[in-house]
């Protein structure tokens, strides 16, 4: 099999060599830093790269988007990064942006305009099923064809911004049907992340709450576990690993499943 | 005009009573902070359509829901007839919307069928928090004053129902008893003739003044404890439902007092000919009643404690102290005991306690996900973490309190521009050595 390196465009070497591109990739602080979460940045630029999206990511420019400083209630460590960021923004003249992960998104989408921001953010769930329906993305089932997966959806995709067709659509497209967690789509349970959980312990009680959701994910008898989520991906790892079943059954972001889908 | 001149002085007194509550309310209410302009009024009516009349979010438990909306659209028919009694009542007339015809053959035909559609709802949730365990009922936070307040609730309906029932059902024996054409039609209430029969029109008569006074005394009384009780949603809901916070659950809103701050501190030559002048120190935040906005106490007068958001909180699920009811209760509770004083005594009132550790604990407070399952829920479009994130914010810039590891995550934000302690040198380490595949 024949192979290439995926170039990943600089927005700051693109406009130094006067160039402009339509999308600013949104790689964010997981995509970046969290080593399970990288496979699944490459994975979209692999995506982005062979549907010849015309992109570029920040890259040392990025910064956090203030999501999680402004959910435990510091507002100012929020404000201070959401107006560094529109700067930036502003300087390169970015209209659209893509996010990976929901938190990105939704902040950007909701929160941000209040501070004057004035761009276009979708998320890639949303971007790839458009992708699809127009045929650009055409998704096959051949290479997920014996698997059985559950999709667990991301609150701030979900409930936060009802995005709840676009990632089945996708997941759809390349599989045999998905198999739905008793509690789905606006019923979904939170995999216990959200809102600064992500990064201390757990408040005192007698279960963790990415264990209970990992077994609701276990108890369909799926051997995917679809995620769009880089919080939601740490959570139900952790869950599978809790609960011995790493080995047998695989956490997924849908952009793995879309390399995977592709053979890219 | 005997009659006339008791009902008027039985309303007269009513009215005050109400008056005097809503006179109450409304100082509390003056109390509170600004929350949002109320505009969109197109929206907000399709809103209050779909959520309050509609009972869309009640559906999402779809079988007990429909009993609860059973109960919501049977109040709403009633509620006509209900009106006609007040009228009767001061004017001394009979019926007196009968000149509607067939549209008051259909209202007092579909009240009279709701009326005991009413009366089995609501036997069957007096038997469900009697006889069975219902999990959402229980948690911590309701007390007996809450199981109380149901079954009084719950005790006053029934017998408002059984009333309106004798009363449309002694009207229909009466009209057949002396051959009169009646007004309306009675598909539930004509059934229950044969209780009737023996007796002679006097009797029959009798028994309607007693079940008409009954009905109209019952109301009364219950418009006037429902305010004092969780069951003020009764009026509360569908007003709390039109003011909806019309923005998506995700988002929250900016605190404009910040970004002031934020941007001298960005930019200092402004910070001069931008004088603040005598601009008002706010608290950031939430630290007790006086800091909640008018939605946040609206949004407490309109909870039921029927918990579905507790039921559906993952926190809660696990064990954990917090349940988003309670914070809702907890601000009701709050104006309840605070809210007089400062009335009294101005606004600086302190009584050495606060919403934030004397009502709500930081254990609740800092379990939260905000993965908006309880707002999702809410029958009524209460927004509970929005409370929660008010409180953190109280919490986090006017005393600097917050979990370690979450101290940790500002820190390295501020310091590298992310939560975890890397180097943004090392933004683009994932984006080297990515191969694909080609196709040949």
């Amino acid at each position: 099999m024949k192979t290439k390196k995926v170039n990943v465009p600089l927005m700051s070497d693109l406009f130094s060599r006067g160039e402009t591109v339509e999308y600013l990739f949104w790689v964010g602080c997981a995509g970046a830093f969290d080593d399970r979460y990288k496979k699944v940045a490459a994975a979209l630029a692999r995506i982005l790269t062979y549907l010849d999206v015309s992109y570029a990511v920040l890259g040392k420019e990025e910064t956090c988007t203030g999501d999680p400083a402004r959910r435990a209630g510091n507002e100012m460590v929020y404000q201070m990064q959401a107006l560094q960021n529109i700067e930036t923004f502003k300087a390169y003249d970015i209209k659209k942006v893509i996010t990976i992960c929901p938190h990105c998104y939704n902040i950007f989408k909701n929160e941000y305009p209040d501070l004057g921001a004035d761009f276009e953010v979708i998320s890639y769930v949303s971007f790839l099923s458009d992708m699809l329906k127009s045929g650009r993305l055409k998704l096959s089932s051949n290479a997920l064809k014996d698997k059985v997966i559950t999709y667990h959806d991301p609150c701030y995709l979900g409930r936060a911004n009802k995005i709840y067709e676009e990632p089945r659509m996708l997941l759809g497209a390349m599989s045999q049907g998905l198999k739905e967690m008793k509690r789905n789509k606006s019923f979904a349970l939170c995999c216990g992340a959200g809102g600064g959980q992500m990064f201390k312990e757990a408040e005192k009680g007698d279960k963790e709450i990415f264990i209970e959701r990992t077994e609701e994910a276990l108890e369909t008898g799926a051997n995917i576990i679809a995620t769009a989520c880089p919080f939601c991906m740490t959570m139900i790892t952790d869950g599978l690993k809790y609960k011995n079943r790493e080995e047998e059954i695989e956490n997924l972001d849908i952009c793995e499943l879309i390399v995977r889908s592709l053979k890219i | 005009m005997q009659k006339q001149i008791i009902f008027a002085l039985v309303l007269l007194a009513t009215l005050g009573v109400f008056a005097y509550t809503a006179l109450r309310l409304l100082r509390f209410f003056k109390l509170t902070r600004p929350a949002f302009p109320v505009r969109d009024t197109g929206r907000r009516l399709a809103l209050t359509m779909k959520v309050a009349f509609g009972q869309s979010k009640i559906f999402r438990m779809p079988l007990i829901g429909f009993l609860h909306a059973l109960v919501f659209w049977g109040f709403c028919v009633i509620l006509i007839g209900s009106l006609e009694m007040l009228i009767d009542g001061l004017a001394g007339t009979e019926r007196v919307l009968k000149f509607l015809g067939v549209v008051y053959d259909v209202i007092i035909a579909s009240g009279d069928i709701f009326s005991l559609l009413v009366t089995i709802s609501v036997i069957v949730f007096m038997a469900r928090r009697l006889f069975f365990h219902v999990r959402r009922f229980e948690g911590y936070e309701m007390k007996r004053a809450s199981h109380i307040d149901a079954s009084i609730a719950l005790t006053l309906i029934l017998l408002l129902m059984i009333s309106l029932l004798g009363l449309n059902s002694a009207y229909y024996a009466l009209a057949i008893k002396e051959g009169q054409k009646m007004a309306g039609v009675f598909p539930v209430s004509s059934l229950f003739y044969g209780l009737y029969a023996p007796f002679g029109p006097a009797t029959i008569h009798a028994w309607h003044e007693i079940f008409w006074w009954s009905h109209i005394v019952l109301i009364f009384i219950f418009a006037n404890i429902l305010p004092y009780s969780k069951h003020f949603h009764v009026f509360m809901s569908i007003p709390n439902v039109y003011l909806s916070r019309l923005w998506p659950a995700g988002k929250l809103v900016n605190m404009d007092n910040i970004t002031r701050e934020v941007r001298l501190m960005m930019n200092p030559e402004t910070a001069f000919s931008a004088a603040p002048g005598n601009a008002e120190v706010d608290r950031f935040g939430i630290k007790d009643i006086e800091d909640v906005t008018w939605k946040n106490y609206l949004d407490s007068l309109s909870c039921t404690q029927c918990g579905r958001c507790t039921a559906v909180c993952p926190a809660n699920i696990t064990g954990k102290k917090l349940s988003p009811r309670k914070i809702i209760m907890d601000v009701r509770a709050r104006m309840n005991d605070k809210g007089p004083e400062m009335i009294k005594q101005g606004k600086e009132f302190d009584d050495a306690k606060s919403l934030l550790r004397d009502y709500v604990s930081l254990e609740e407070l800092w379990a939260c996900t905000t993965c908006n399952a309880c707002v999702e829920e809410c029958p009524v479009n209460i927004n509970h973490p929005e409370l929660i994130i008010d409180m953190r914010r109280y919490l986090v810039m006017e005393e600097g309190q917050a979990p370690g590891e979450i101290k940790t995550v500002f820190n390295n934000i501020e310091n590298n521009g992310a939560p975890w302690q890397y180097s943004s040198e090392d933004r683009m380490l994932w984006a080297e050595n990515i191969e694909m595949a080609i196709d040949e």
